[in-house]
């Protein structure tokens, strides 16, 4: 006689339909608020091929963690034997209750507890190798178990630093997921002990178990812990960090179908902070932890203070946004963007907040000083600039480095366009810095009045020699000049033959600066610039892994000397080597890294007026008289 | 009463035991560094603002010391927040961080009036 039901499942069931009704509602919610673009997004990409690519990344992602095991094997492992191993537990469960059950198409409970309702199953043949593929999974997820409770006393274990700190409801999650596997394993081996059957781990360890209990009577108290434990982790789900395991498919499906965060709270913001795992990748890649000794501030915490309406504003402006994390993450959440948009709060219309006991969130409108009654920066003078082919902003950074001023001059001179120097007697910020403290309304006065300068000189390049205006000169004002940083210029004039150079004989290392690699994606163009004039030598971090200077204007809180801390650390990495020069691509690291090391530092820019072999005549393309008196005079 | 020519001009006294150092306070408690300046006046010589208009940082930080916040909440939004005066600070001062602090301090009073 089989058993069909038992009173212990009851919790398990409660549990199981408890989430999945919350997850529907939920992504109900998610889609009603999102956007009409985004919603077509989304349909489209349902019925797209933006659907075939999610099934494979939720594979590849959600349940293997190939990005994890690419930067730390032992912690990825152990995410996956949890995800990867419960997904096949569950999945050869359920086909194991549906072949050798008493009917098909059972009940869920019927998979999770099968051993319980068929004790005598997997004596021999097919279902005896059965019975050990399943006791291999339940193997596989306990050995990463094992690795998760020694990660979380000793974080060394798994290759970290450090590891996320938890908050009490999280703690009540992760002790009943902790309990879920060794209770289904002790469960089972007490089933198989009093039966005399199982495989390899259930079955050893039943008979040894049975020969000093009474395994009947042991089995049936684990069977209700297990299914405690599981109702317990799936209540508590929608509240913990672990709401990330349903929430990353929709994110993944999402960022494949196309959708952007953008700048204000919304669902996909939303979705991406449920989706962090807290998996601490962030920190240790964190130069304000590694270096400053800041670890509470990092983008994980971030998370976890939006996800639990916690003040997230200290937070939220102590980071110097390099967006070291947003490369690093395995989940691919947009980390610099969620925080900006924290920045912003107070600032924008709405906010989430937690009802229900953070069960769900609702928008609430934030009341929000209105706008410009009177403009802050009426000081401003009348916009006028001459016409120029080529426009030079070299922002205020480059002010505060004179050598970089004078070096694009040089070039600019030797190069023969027909430029001007908008900003020579100091102009107005870029815009920028406002923008990073949140302050986007006062950020588009200085941009208006920028932009019209720009327009009004009727240029089509705009070379400016600072990556920090570059990249809000591309990303946030509506130009119709191209904008280069003076290395892409540098490159191209190299690449046209307009400027002739001599090949230093020096070592160089280039560091990357953040809003010119990470923040734009100019990677390239720097690097073939070093490489013309000077041996350019690698570093351990290049590209997309380059260290911070730790002079960023993103940091409103950091002190002067932990700034300086962070400056050593890198400057001490990159010149590893031995190099001649350490080559940068902005004022703010030259100037970072200068009060940093005994190495010379130096911006591209000074290299190449180094090396530029100056032309004996000006060559002036727009002054063709001038030139030709300069001609009759030499000759 | 004939004054013979002569007006009596309002007392020009400030008295700065009866000013209102709460802006002060408030900087003070989030940002230590503000206690590091010596009024070089290394701030208003570089800033962006300070070339366009009438506005030193120098200045403000000493009224702010006072407790004149009256000056102080007509200017401070002048800033720009781009960050040379922190960069040439001799002493370290977190200077952005103070001007977003005043700022903030304003704003929390809803007395911001301009």
């Amino acid at each position: 006689m089989i058993m069909q039901f038992d009173p212990f499942v009851i919790p398990f069931n409660i549990g199981l339909y408890f989430i999945i009704i919350y997850v529907v509602v939920r992504s109900v919610i998610w889609f009603r608020e999102l956007s009409r673009p985004d919603k077509l997004r989304l349909q489209r990409g349902f019925f797209g091929s933006a659907f075939a690519l999610s099934i494979k990344e939720i594979f590849l992602e959600s349940l293997i963690h190939r990005r994890i095991l690419k930067t730390n094997l032992r912690l990825g492992y152990m995410h996956m034997s949890l995800a990867f191993g419960w997904f096949l537990l569950i999945f050869f469960g359920t086909l194991e209750a549906d072949i050798f059950g008493a009917k098909h198409l059972n009940a869920p409970y019927k998979a999770i507890f099968f051993r319980f309702f068929n004790p005598d199953h997997g004596r021999m043949g097919f279902e005896a190798v059965y019975g050990f593929l399943m006791d291999l999974i339940l193997a596989f997820i306990l050995s990463g178990l094992l690795l998760a409770v020694l990660k979380r006393f000793f974080s060394s274990v798994v290759g970290m630093k450090k590891t996320t700190r938890l908050k009490t409801t999280d703690k009540i999650a992760l002790t009943s997921l902790w309990l879920i596997f060794p209770s289904r394993l002790l469960a089972e081996s007490f089933t198989s002990g009093a039966y005399g059957n199982g495989s390899f781990l259930t079955g050893s360890l039943g008979s040894w178990l049975a020969s000093f209990l009474p395994a009947q009577q042991m089995a049936y108290p684990f069977w209700w812990l297990y299914s405690i434990s599981l109702g317990t982790f799936f209540i508590l789900l929608p509240i913990t960090r672990y709401m990330h395991i349903p929430t990353e498919l929709f994110l993944i499906f999402m960022r494949n179908s196309g959708i952007k965060t953008g700048d204000k709270h919304g669902t996909f913001s939303e979705v991406q902070t449920y989706s962090c795992s807290s998996c601490g990748v962030c920190i240790d890649t964190c130069q304000l932890n590694s270096s400053a000794g800041i670890d509470n501030i990092q983008a994980s915490y971030l998370m976890k203070a939006i996800r639990n309406d916690d003040d997230a504003s200290d937070i939220a402006h102590n980071c110097l946004m390099c967006g070291r994390c947003d490369q690093k993450c395995p989940v691919g959440i947009e980390l610099s963007p969620i925080r900006m948009i924290q920045r912003r709060i107070g600032e924008s219309e709405n906010d989430m907040k937690n009802i229900y006991k953070g069960y769900f969130r609702s928008r609430q409108s934030v009341p929000i000083d209105l706008p410009g009654t009177t403009p802050n920066f009426n000081f401003l003078p009348e916009s006028e600039t001459e016409k120029a082919d080529v426009l030079f902003f070299a922002g205020c950074m480059t002010h505060l480095t004179p050598a970089i001023k004078n070096s694009m001059i040089k070039i600019l001179d030797a190069s023969g366009v027909n430029f001007k120097f908008i900003d020579e007697h100091g102009g107005v910020c870029c815009g920028r810095p406002l923008m990073l403290a949140g302050k986007d309304r006062e950020a588009r006065e200085l941009i208006n009045y920028n932009s019209q300068l720009i327009w009004k000189s009727g240029a089509r390049t705009l070379v400016t020699s600072c990556p920090i205006c570059y990249k809000v000169l591309r990303e946030s004002y509506y130009l119709d000049v191209e904008v280069l940083h003076h290395t892409q210029f540098i490159k191209r004039l190299i690449d046209e033959g307009s400027v002739k150079m001599n090949f230093l004989h020096k070592k160089v290392v280039y560091h990357t600066p953040c809003d010119l690699g990470r923040g734009s994606g100019v990677y390239d163009e720097p690097k073939a610039v070093l490489k013309h004039v000077s041996r350019l030598e690698r570093s351990k971090f290049e590209d997309e892994n380059s260290l911070c200077c730790g002079g960023s204007l993103a940091n409103m809180k950091i002190s002067y000397q932990k700034k300086n801390r962070i400056a050593l650390d890198a400057a001490a990495e990159l010149t590893k080597g031995n190099p001649d020069i350490l080559a940068t691509a902005c004022p703010l690291c030259k100037k970072s890294f200068s009060a940093a090391t005994h190495v010379r530092v130096a911006d591209i820019s000074e290299i190449v007026a180094e090396a530029l072999i100056v032309p004996a005549i000006k060559k002036n393309i727009n002054n063709q008289v001038s030139t030709i008196k300069e001609l009759a005079n030499i000759s | 009463m004939d004054k013979f020519g002569y007006t009596i001009s309002k007392g020009r006294q400030i008295n700065y035991e009866s000013n209102d150092r709460w802006v002060a306070d408030y900087i003070y408690e989030r940002e230590p560094s503000f206690r590091l300046c010596i009024e070089c006046g290394g701030c208003s010589a570089t800033c962006t603002t300070g070339n366009l208009t009438k506005f030193s940082l120098r200045e403000l930080q000493i009224l702010i010391k006072r407790g004149e916040n009256d000056q102080v909440r007509l200017n401070i939004k002048k800033c720009m927040l781009c960050g040379k005066c922190t960069l040439v600070c001799p002493r370290g001062v977190n200077t952005r961080n103070i001007v977003i602090l005043a700022q903030q301090a304003f704003q929390k009073s809803n007395d911001y009036a301009i």
